[in-house]
């Protein structure tokens, strides 16, 4: 059975069309990635499904409910950790819980045993007493997560759930979600801009300017890529990239002064290059595709680059990440 | 219907915890009124003289500054909702099976609870003004400040469902809050005043708030001074009928406009 069935879900804002007919499905007890840009529309389209914002078009099953008819259902249903914090720093971890506890109306019986599971779970037992504004963003984000699964959801709807975090509280928190998924087979939504993040989902479904240009799991699509990735700089970078369109049939794409292409089998190409290329080469260099290779091969640009350009969108609109930090 | 009520009660539960929690806004509710209540006192008391027979100007203000704090906190309140929409706590309470309208009442009733604890607070002041207070006038005393408590948190609810930052919020209401505060009888009755003032002070919904806790203060000398409309003194019920009208309305737009922004 699919957990999440979302066809043709589309949303504007005045003349932005922020997401565009978007369709996919979600299995049960898997980890789906939303992985695009900022802007691309992820948390749009996640606001919609956990019902905090109209459709403009299109509809979606969550959990068998209908958003929009059934937001009650839908919103028992569903855990959800969002992108900015989203505690009452005044009070203690364990007031935040029981706050949530309550307006999920969780019977009196299970509320303290459950709030004591979760917060040694994600190994805030000891401060349980402690206001959350005491807290670092790891703790904070781990208090989320906790409070996110409270009331026994079967979806946890994670928006960048790591973003801000360093490398090592990345990795705690990934262990907490993976750990999760296996023990309550626990469907997880989850959006990020972090390709090795995506990597850990069983679908990917890669999201640009609202709309869904790929949707496949992460090996297939790195495979779609048709071999390995070899990178190389040349004396002239514009030249030695026409030059490999021209003799070798490949598309190379020349970005922050490096030519990027994919061949199958690799190792076995790269002599024969070396033997009859005719441009002056610097440095050359063979790896496993990434999915930011499956990125930059569907829309001609990095992850990455979206972000400087996004950020002077953003400065307008003063909203999301940045405070309470 | 059960998600209205359980949205109700677990906003208003929050409310008091904060409101426990936080001991600065305990003591700066005070620190307005109390001033005023002073230095106007000191100040205009012995000039004036008796307001009317029996009643010298403190006797007659302090009624309406308790009203003031209830006033004043119970619009402040409106904050909390602007500063959980900044801090993201209010997605946590939007995505939660609860009603809207009970999300709504919920901060009323709570910041109503806070808001009557603080005007009780301010009978403590009494024996020291010379009013006499009995049990039975602080009995009737509670439900008027309910009322009107409630009616004007609706108002910092509706201000608040509209603004995105703290400071906006205390701009608007800073000019709703001074002249519903002068012009509402706090510091001299509004029978005598100029006819512009007066058509002001008698539209004004918290002259009938004041009005109707001045009268359970002062009994007969309060309704020798209570507020008079076409001729008729307004008695204590019809005072809180007035407000009461006012909360109904206030409060159904600050629902609709909340519902309709998140």
């Amino acid at each position: 059975m699919n957990t999440i069935e979302v066809e043709g879900l589309s949303r504007n804002f005045g003349q932005l069309v922020a997401v565009d007919r978007v369709s996919f499905q979600v299995a049960e007890g898997e980890i789906f990635g939303f992985l695009g840009p900022n802007g691309a529309g992820k948390t749009t389209t996640i606001n919609m499904l956990c019902t905090l914002l109209a459709l403009s078009g299109g509809r979606a099953i969550v959990n068998g409910y209908d958003v929009v008819r059934q937001r009650s259902e839908v919103r028992h249903s569903i855990g959800l950790v969002f992108q900015e914090p989203a505690l009452d720093e005044y009070l203690t971890a364990e007031q935040n819980l029981r706050f949530h506890a309550y307006a999920y109306k969780i019977p009196k019986e299970l509320r303290e045993k459950r709030i004591g599971k979760l917060l040694e779970l994600v190994e805030l037992s000891d401060r349980r007493k402690s206001k959350v504004r005491t807290f670092s963003g790891g703790m904070k984000r781990r208090l989320e997560i906790a409070r996110g699964l409270l009331h026994n959801p079967r979806i946890l709807f994670l928006d960048e759930p790591t973003l801000g975090l360093d490398p090592q509280t990345r990795r705690l928190i990934w262990d907490y979600i993976l750990a999760l998924r296996k023990e309550n087979n626990l469907t997880i939504f989850l959006t990020t801009h972090y390709m090795d993040e995506a990597e850990n989902s069983d679908h990917i479904s890669i999201i640009d300017h609202g709309r869904i240009i790929a949707l496949d799991t992460p090996d297939k699509l790195k495979d779609a890529l048709g071999g390995d990735v070899i990178t190389l700089k040349a004396g002239d970078n514009n030249a030695a990239a026409l030059e490999l369109k021209e003799r070798y049939s490949l598309s190379p794409v020349v970005q922050n002064g490096v030519i990027t292409f994919s061949v199958p089998q690799g190792e076995k190409f790269l002599p024969k290059l070396m033997d009859s290329f005719q441009s002056h080469l610097l440095s050359i260099g063979i790896r496993r595709p990434t999915l930011d290779d499956v990125f930059i091969k569907l829309t001609g640009r990095a992850i990455r680059d979206e972000e400087a350009g996004l950020k002077d969108q953003m400065k307008g609109m003063v909203m999301r990440r940045g405070h309470g930090r | 219907m059960e998600e209205v009520f359980r949205g109700m009660w677990v906003v208003a539960y929050r409310e008091l915890l904060r409101f426990v929690q936080e001991r600065s806004r305990i003591v700066s509710s005070f620190a307005m009124p109390l001033l005023l209540l002073v230095i106007f006192g000191a100040g205009f008391n012995r000039i004036i003289g008796a307001m009317t027979p029996g009643v010298n100007y403190i006797q007659f203000m302090y009624p309406g500054i308790i009203a003031m704090t209830v006033l004043m906190s119970s619009v402040m309140s409106g904050l909390s909702i602007v500063w959980d929409r900044e801090f993201g706590f209010l997605k946590e309470i939007l995505v939660a099976p609860l009603g809207r309208s009970g999300i709504v009442l919920g901060k009323a009733a709570g910041s109503a609870t806070v808001a009557v604890i603080q005007g009780i607070v301010m009978l403590v002041l009494a024996p020291f003004l010379g009013v006499s207070l009995s049990p039975l006038m602080v009995i009737e005393l509670i439900p008027v400040l309910i009322i009107i408590s409630l009616s004007l948190s609706g108002l910092g609810v509706l201000v608040a469902s509209r603004m995105r930052s703290q400071q906006g919020f205390q701009i608007i209401v800073q000019i709703i809050i001074m002249p519903t505060m002068f012009l509402s009888g706090v510091f001299f009755p509004v029978n005598n005043v100029p006819t512009w003032m007066e058509v002001i002070s008698k539209i004004n919904p918290l002259t009938y708030g004041v009005d109707a806790i001045r009268q359970l203060f002062l009994g007969q000398a309060g309704n020798a001074i209570g507020v008079t409309v076409f001729g008729h003194t307004m008695t204590i019920l019809q005072d809180v009928l007035v407000v009461v009208i006012l909360g109904v309305v206030l409060l159904s737009i600050a629902t609709w406009s909340f519902s309709k922004q998140e």
